[in-house]
């Protein structure tokens, strides 16, 4: 693998707006503004924070993974990646990362995607696109259904893709405290979904919590 | 050739079309890139849930895969095949580069101009298949990650990608429909697409039945994940 870059962060936690520790199997929903920064901290590492965007002020405008990573002419996300919408518009921009490298390929895991992928008969294991599911139920005052709920960003996932076309889920890079940063350029609606996955050794079987801070 | 009982409709689009139409069980879809320079981009829809759509990175993950050919499986959301790849001369089709949006297509070639260029004008995949699926009911929210057809995009060791210029001209690839499908097409340029001039390409599409799927299938036997894509299917097709 190539070398990511590591670009620290000058904000300090102490001056923080807010922090939220979202544990595995749980969501986290909230607005963060225009201008403001949001970090997500990978607590004991190798976690995967799968993690949506809308556009707070019209929800059918949302992060778009094609147009990220054309635009940008790379695969991967790191410090400097614009995040974008499918107007193309730019959403938020990696500001801190010191993990090094993000995915936006491989999608978040489903119950129905779990059987194509481990085994029919692990369809009721927990996924995060169920607990997505429940984070709109739960919020109906975000105006987001099911249609919305498209192609994620995994933060702190390491799904290299080789030369000759093919896809691989490799160990993580991250580690405990490893975490990645990005402002708002609009006011941003941020969905994440802390992993459940338990068949899948990204993450050493056991899903942790993640940590979300705020600045403005 | 095997897996086509028989090409019941053929028809050529120009670049810059759109259309749509429902594909159903057991069906084919056969694609001939007759100018070379083509690019088609598509999506999915369960026609009886509206909801249920291609879903590029199931497709790409329980395939372990980052190009889409031969033998491969298109996955919807809900764990379920909606075509295979039975057939695939051009060898590598991306689904990772989205479309092109009308800024694009301006600054590239022009903008778009029906009063001047009626229907050669520089359409763009993203009003394209905005178009197509209004007729459904469906929007922006709708639009998924989408298959370009005839478009090779690769990457080197950083990540950086790259459209690949390949001759396509006469290559073919041909769909075989596991599950009823609406089918959402257009022939706009890909978006990483910089060649001089709007293309000028004519894609056909050939519309047929399929023979009945064996057990040694090829894209059902790719891989353990397709044999249960298979299974999925056969559930939600019991009693039919």
């Amino acid at each position: 693998m190539t070398s990511a870059t590591i670009i620290e962060s000058s904000l300090d936690e102490k001056n923080a707006l807010d922090s939220f520790t979202v544990d595995a199997g749980d969501y986290w929903l909230g607005i963060v503004k225009q201008g403001q920064t949001f970090r997500i901290v990978d607590l004991k590492g190798n976690q995967a924070a799968d993690t949506l965007f809308f556009n707070a002020n019209d929800v059918s405008e949302r992060y778009s993974a094609t147009d990220t990573i054309r635009e940008q002419g790379k695969v991967y996300l790191t410090s400097g990646s614009k995040l974008r919408s499918n107007d193309n518009n730019i959403m938020l921009e990696i500001t801190a990362d010191t993990c090094g490298r993000h995915d936006t390929l491989g999608g978040a895991c489903a119950t129905e995607s779990n059987t194509v992928r481990y085994d029919l008969e692990k369809r009721c294991m927990h996924a995060c696109r169920d607990s997505w599911m429940l984070a709109i139920a739960e919020n109906p005052e975000y105006g987001l259904n099911k249609r919305d709920i498209s192609h994620n960003i995994n933060f702190f996932m390491n799904v290299p893709v080789t030369a000759t076309g093919g896809l691989t889920f490799e160990d993580g890079i991250s580690a405990p405290g490893k975490y990645v940063e990005m402002r708002a350029e609009m006011d941003t609606i941020v969905l994440i979904s802390n992993c459940p996955q338990l068949n899948n050794p990204c993450n050493g079987y056991d899903p942790t919590p993640v940590e979300v801070v705020v600045w403005n | 050739m095997s897996k086509v009982k028989k090409i019941n409709y053929e028809t050529q689009l120009k670049s810059g079309s759109h259309w749509s139409f429902k594909m159903r069980r057991g069906t084919v879809l056969r694609l001939t890139d007759i100018s070379g320079g083509s690019n088609v981009g598509v999506l999915f829809y369960n026609p009886e849930n509206l909801l249920e759509r291609y879903n590029a990175p199931d497709t790409l993950k329980c395939q372990h895969t980052f190009k889409l050919t031969q033998n491969n499986c298109l996955y919807s959301d809900m764990g379920r095949v909606f075509a295979s790849i039975v057939n695939d001369q051009f060898g590598w089709h991306d689904t990772v580069c989205g479309n092109s949006h009308a800024e694009h297509v301006a600054s590239q070639w022009g903008k778009r101009d029906y009063q001047s260029d009626h229907n050669n004008w520089h359409q763009n995949g993203t009003d394209a298949f905005l178009v197509e699926l209004a007729k459904y009911g469906l929007g922006k929210a709708d639009l998924a990650a989408n298959i370009n057809f005839f478009s090779k995009v690769s990457t080197d060791e950083q990540g950086t990608l790259s459209l690949d210029k390949i001759d396509s001209t006469g290559k073919q690839v041909m769909l075989r429909f596991e599950m009823d499908t609406l089918v959402v097409l257009h022939t706009c340029p890909h978006p990483l697409n910089s060649v001089t001039g709007y293309p000028n390409s004519t894609v056909s599409i050939e519309l047929g039945e399929a023979e009945v799927v064996a057990d040694d299938d090829a894209c059902k036997l790719h891989c353990l994940e397709n044999t249960r894509g298979f299974a999925n299917n056969n559930l939600y097709h019991l009693g039919l």
